[in-house]
């Protein structure tokens, strides 16, 4: 079980419990807003932005090269940004607060 | 060759040189071949531009067919972005639960009386009804709206010959006119309506911003819907143990459709008029000339995907530009990627399998590439699964 905290772009706080699957797919399930996860996770769309609070990055990892490639031509991207689709949810990042980029 | 194989035509351009060129009603065009270059350029809106005269990013150009501005489409930032958030929440309509229970129906339905009839020409008694009866739930307009869209036949800019057709295309304008007059006089719920009351800069939008909308909507998804569901078909129909796959392991289907929009890619490309003279691949392209990002070409870059040319169901990282990339990225994609998530659960669920009878294919003549991007018709026998 692992708690993950998601700040919304209207500062809304909204964390979320869960064991498995992706970080975007629990966000898309509560209706997190600012995550819409159109491609269901294949990392095609880019449209799962979050920044990590940089002291967690040791916990979720950072960004892939294919995350990076995605993420390199958005504006608003800097070195804490992932595509919360490439986060999978376990013990390992219980406590991780992310702010949604969108 | 299987017959629901799609060929890379590409890959030698691709690997040597990375773009490649076609001649297009003497307004050539620069064909970048490449996943990083086609992402790069899109993204470069100032230097490859979407707002050019109307007709000409397309490919093959609309410009002497069309005068009306496709919206959001052939607008650039940061204009874009304002029509863009105006259309955006009504095409994430098909999120919605009612929305998808009702496709379902829709789907269930077209799948039913295929399995009665035994055999189907696909293209036009499954996909061209499909795709007309589904844009009724985006318009939201009465189901009956499909059966003249049904009549117009496949193309809406063509006729049966390759060549664009100026009067056919006149046959959609017309009707998006009498509707858009319609939705005036006696607004209701449907997009015409919605759009003549959304608020733009401080004012309406006006009539001729709506059919520019309309136009993209109609013409976007028409081709493109048809062909990806053909070619879905057509694929399950050859690989029974892709199918036998999407029923036992349904949680797959959403990766299973973000494949097949890579390896199909249903738009082979759309062009951009370059503002400066600028580089592409080393290659020099002049101000006021054109280039295209060619996803298809993209979809197949050895360099991002494993395996390009196989259909890998469940392929779990697929940057694919099937739906383009940055600004102009689909509108209809959430509408798309519904139907084609339903079809699959719905085939999975009633049909053992299938038989290609008999087929014609459709191959894009692309001056230097011939691509095959579907077919002009196929008869398939559909076999339903007893439990």
């Amino acid at each position: 079980m692992a708690k993950i905290t998601f700040i919304t772009s209207d500062d809304e706080t909204i964390t979320l419990e869960g064991t498995s699957g992706s970080v975007m797919a629990l966000a898309v399930e509560n209706g997190v807003p600012g995550i819409d996860g159109d491609c269901g996770g294949v990392c095609s769309c880019a449209t799962c932005h979050v920044h990590v609070t940089p002291e967690d990055m040791v916990k979720t990892g950072s960004a892939s090269e294919i995350e990076t490639d995605m993420l390199e031509l958005d504006d608003n991207a800097d070195e804490y940004s992932r595509l919360c689709c490439q986060i999978e949810i376990s013990d390992a990042i219980d406590g991780v607060v992310l702010k949604v980029a969108k | 060759m299987k017959k629901s194989e799609l060929p890379d035509p590409f890959e030698k351009a691709r690997e040597s040189k990375g773009y490649g060129e076609m001649n297009d009603q003497d307004d050539p065009v620069t064909m970048l071949l490449r996943h990083k270059d086609v992402r790069k350029s899109a993204h470069n809106y100032k230097t490859f531009q979407s707002g050019a005269v109307p007709g000409r990013i397309v490919i093959p150009s609309e410009v002497n067919i069309r005068d009306t501005r496709q919206i959001p489409f052939e607008v650039d930032p940061p204009v874009h972005g304002v029509y863009r958030a105006i259309v955006e929440p009504w095409f994430k309509r098909p999120l919605q639960a009612e929305y998808q229970e009702r496709l379902r129906s829709q789907i269930s339905e077209i799948v039913e009386e295929a399995l009665q009839k035994g055999s189907v020409e696909v293209v036009t008694d499954f996909a061209l009804r499909l795709q007309s009866r589904a844009l009724t739930l985006l318009l939201n307009t009465p189901f009956s709206e499909s059966e003249t869209w049904i009549s117009w036949g496949t193309h809406v800019f063509r006729s049966e010959g390759e060549a664009l057709d100026g009067d056919k295309a006149n046959i959609l304008y017309h009707y998006i006119d009498e509707q858009i007059d319609r939705a005036s006089e006696d607004p209701g719920e449907d997009m015409y309506s919605v759009l003549l009351n959304s608020e733009f800069e401080g004012r309406k939008l006006t009539k001729e911003e709506v059919k520019g909308v309309m136009v993209l909507t109609f013409a976007g998804g028409r081709d493109t819907v048809i062909n990806a569901v053909t070619n879905s078909i057509a694929y399950l129909a050859e690989h029974p143990e892709a199918l036998e796959r999407l029923r036992k392991e349904p949680e797959i289907t959403g990766r299973a459709v973000e494949e097949m929009i890579r390896y199909f890619s249903p738009l082979t490309q759309m062009g951009r008029v370059v503002t400066e003279d600028a580089h592409v691949c080393e290659h020099a392209v002049k101000a006021d000339s054109r280039i295209s990002l060619c996803w298809a070409s993209a979809n197949r870059d050895a360099a991002v995907f494993e395996n390009p040319n196989e259909i890998v169901l469940d392929r779990k990282v697929n940057p694919h530009v099937g739906f383009g990339f940055s600004h102009h990225n689909c509108l209809g994609a959430t509408h798309a990627r519904q139907i084609l998530k339903i079809l699959l659960q719905t085939l999975a669920q009633k049909v053992a399998s299938f038989e290609i009878l008999d087929y014609k294919e459709n191959i894009e003549d692309l001056d230097h590439f011939q691509r095959k991007v579907g077919f002009h018709n196929i008869q398939i026998k559909f076999n339903p699964l007893t439990k």
